[in-house]
């Protein structure tokens, strides 16, 4: 379920587990939503350089962190993608 | 090489018909795993079919090897699923590993209940030669051996084609051709006929190598590995302690030299280590290509397999895609030459084909892109997938080292009926989705159960299964109720699948399903009421069987409850299903699923 709005505000702890979903499709089986995802993420780097690829992550990241908006969660985030593999 | 299998040598018959020509209904061309399951199929419909194939024995080397659990499903109404499962190596969890941490564990079949696992890992010789052994059975199905198709010529109405065998050639006139001859598919090459896609500049190392080795069956697939840096590498088990390994190379080495064993032996001994000791059975280095036809079918030609469809290896779809393709070609084709549906029918197998060929050739893609990243920030977000997955849910379900044959939901195919508004159903057995399997028990009617007192029996010393009672025909699968309003519409729907198989091919059979809850209440009760009674009439004749609901999963898969009843494809497709039909509304769903569309 994606949170939206004001659900998203209140969402204190950082979801880790998959929840892509995209409500105009049907899927059967449950890996697709997230390869949709990541296929078309990969897809909006196709023609970038990589310094372009940089500066468009980046972009991703903030346009994705307002969406989110909540402080604890971003914390969260940040502290999950800087200790990757412990 | 090769120490394991000796090749059978297939003798050709001899032709009578040199310089002449000769008319059959259906042709098939190509005695692989699909062209083989194609003529089982129609010749277990009594549909006369002549089999060519060029060569003389079955696939050499290092080919299909993944057999999917829809494929098993399929096999198993052909004959042929039995000594495929008790040879092969049946395995349901694969393991992912990024270095040497395991990072990410599937399971193909978390559910229980179902009657075939996940995989079944088989050599492509053993299959085809168990086809072979099934398709010698069968009387309406000629073999030719090299018999190679060396000119095609279609028109509206039938093809014509010239066939070159050792002691000269004949010609065959067909009112069908079906061509199952491969990927580079020489009889669409005559037509002229396009494919198209994308080819990937990777190659890959197969190693079959001998050893006696106690790794699981399970699937194991390394991004990086210490012994292989940089690169994937892939192990799979096969019957007679046959390993495969599958190296990923890049696309700047040669592969007549990697092919070479000292430079193979070497590769396979740093990823076992020094203790195993094993041999080479089979070496080869290969590339691929995700394409397929605009149109599987051409007026009499028909396409199917590695001819009409081609994609990457990882997912193992295809072989498994191209037995799907059979399945669904072989109702629609035996009902055309029946004369009971029109020749559209066959229009919905290329437009049902190609949905589930598009399905597999991105999921082999996204596959492929996961594996051999093609950008340096296609290959930072892999990485960084794969290094999250050790602590994070979310991508574990994003690394993708293969999304493995599962059979295509045909949700928008016109030969559904759309559910009716206000049927609501749970679960996921929407028209047009392929049947899941369950656990079932048999009702025993015995002659004297006309006596209404009786309790049937049920049969539970062996276990049996739903899909057993699917398949082959149409099959009206009704839960039993008590109701009286319902248990008319079970003795309309008997009398007219009595009255459309009176020509004495069954057409359409009738499933009764009972619920455990229900039948447990009525013995406890004395069972005197317990009486689907104008069903147990018909219970000698084989079109009606009914079944008890064992383990709940038929009422938990497909929500069943009292006076549901679905209507299933021959190919164990829903075709429509009901909270309360009519007679009439699963006549015209029937009539719909045949391809009578506009009316």
């Amino acid at each position: 379920m994606m949170m939206e709005g004001k659900d998203a505000v209140q969402q204190a702890e950082l979801i880790t587990e998959s929840h892509f979903s995209n409500p105009q499709k049907t899927y059967f089986y449950g890996y697709s939503a997230g390869d949709d995802f990541y296929e078309a993420l990969i897809a909006a780097h196709a023609n970038l350089s990589e310094t372009e690829s940089h500066a468009f992550n980046a972009r991703l990241v903030l346009i994705l962190a307002n969406h989110i908006g909540s402080l604890p969660v971003l914390r969260q985030a940040i502290n999950a993608a800087a200790l990757p593999d412990v | 090489m090769l120490s394991t299998y000796t090749y059978p040598k297939f003798e050709n018959s001899g032709a009578a018909e040199i310089g002449q020509t000769i008319h059959r209904p259906v042709v098939v061309v190509g005695a692989g795993p699909v062209g083989l399951s194609c003529a089982i199929d129609l010749a277990q419909r009594n549909i006369p079919v002549l089999l060519l194939d060029d060569d003389n024995t079955v696939s050499v080397g290092s080919r299909g090897l993944c057999y999917a659990k829809r494929t098993l499903e399929i096999l198993d109404r052909l004959g042929a699923a039995g000594p495929v499962c008790s040879k092969g190596v049946s395995w349901n969890v694969g393991r992912t590993f990024l270095a040497e941490h395991e990072v990410y564990r599937f399971d193909l079949l978390p559910q229980p209940d179902h009657q075939f696992p996940g995989m079944v890992n088989l050599q492509q010789y053993y299959l085809e030669e168990y086809l072979l052994t099934r398709a010698r059975a069968l009387s309406c199905l000629e073999i030719r051996w090299q018999n190679k198709v060396v000119v095609v010529a279609r028109d509206e109405a039938c093809a014509q084609i010239e066939v070159q065998t050792p002691d000269g050639s004949y010609h065959v006139s067909c009112d069908w051709l079906l061509v199952a001859d491969g990927a580079r598919s020489p009889v669409r090459r005559m037509l002229g006929l396009d494919i198209e896609g994308r080819v990937f500049r990777d190659r890959f190392l197969i190693a079959d190598v001998v050893m006696k080795a106690d790794f699981p069956a399970e699937r194991w697939f390394w991004f990086d590995p210490p012994f292989h840096p940089n690169q994937s590498v892939l192990l799979h088990r096969e019957a007679d302690n046959v390993w495969r390994i599958d190296f990923q190379l890049g696309w700047n080495v040669d592969p007549e030299e990697e092919k070479k064993p000292e430079k193979v032996i070497p590769r396979i001994q740093a990823m076992l280590g020094p203790d195993h000791a094993f041999e080479l059975e089979w070496v080869s280095v290969y590339t691929f290509q995700c394409r397929r036809m605009a149109q599987f079918r051409h007026g009499q030609v028909i396409f199917m397999g590695d001819a009409a469809h081609q994609v990457s290896p990882f997912g193992a779809r295809g072989a498994n895609s191209g037995i799907q393709d059979i399945d669904n070609l072989g109702w629609k084709l035996a009902a055309v030459l029946s004369g009971k549906a029109p020749q559209a029918l066959l229009d919905t197998y290329d437009a049902e084909r190609t949905e589930a060929a598009d399905e597999n050739i991105l999921n082999s893609t996204r596959s492929t892109d996961f594996i051999t990243p093609k950008s340096p920030v296609s290959r930072l977000f892999r990485d960084s997938v794969l290094q999250l997955a050790h602590n994070l849910g979310f991508a574990r379900g994003l690394v993708n080292s293969g999304r493995l044959s599962v059979p295509t939901f045909h949700a928008q195919s016109p030969l559904n009926t759309p559910d009716r508004a206000g049927d609501v159903f749970a679960g996921r057995m929407i028209p047009g989705a392929p049947a899941d399997d369950a656990p079932v028990e048999r009702f025993n009617f015995s002659a004297a159960s006309n006596d209404r007192g009786q309790n049937p029996q049920t049969d539970s010393s062996s276990s049996d299964w739903l899909l057993r009672y699917l398949g082959g025909s149409f099959v009206v699968m009704a839960a039993a109720s008590q109701e009286p309003d319902a248990q008319k519409v079970l003795e309309d729907i008997t009398a007219w699948a009595e009255s459309l198989n009176a020509a004495g091919v069954i057409d359409l059979r009738v499933l009764v399903v009972h619920d455990l809850g229900l039948v447990e209440g009525e013995k406890a009760r004395g069972a005197a009421s317990f009486a689907p009674t104008a069903v147990a009439d018909h219970a000698g004749a084989s079109f009606v069987n009914h079944i008890l609901d064992c383990k709940k999963c038929l009422a938990e898969r497909y929500d069943l409850k009292p006076g549901s009843v679905y209507l299933m494809r021959p190919d164990q497709h829903v075709a429509a299903r009901w909270r309360r039909p009519s007679q009439s509304d699963i006549a015209a769903a029937y009539r719909r699923a045949l391809g009578h569309l506009s009316h």
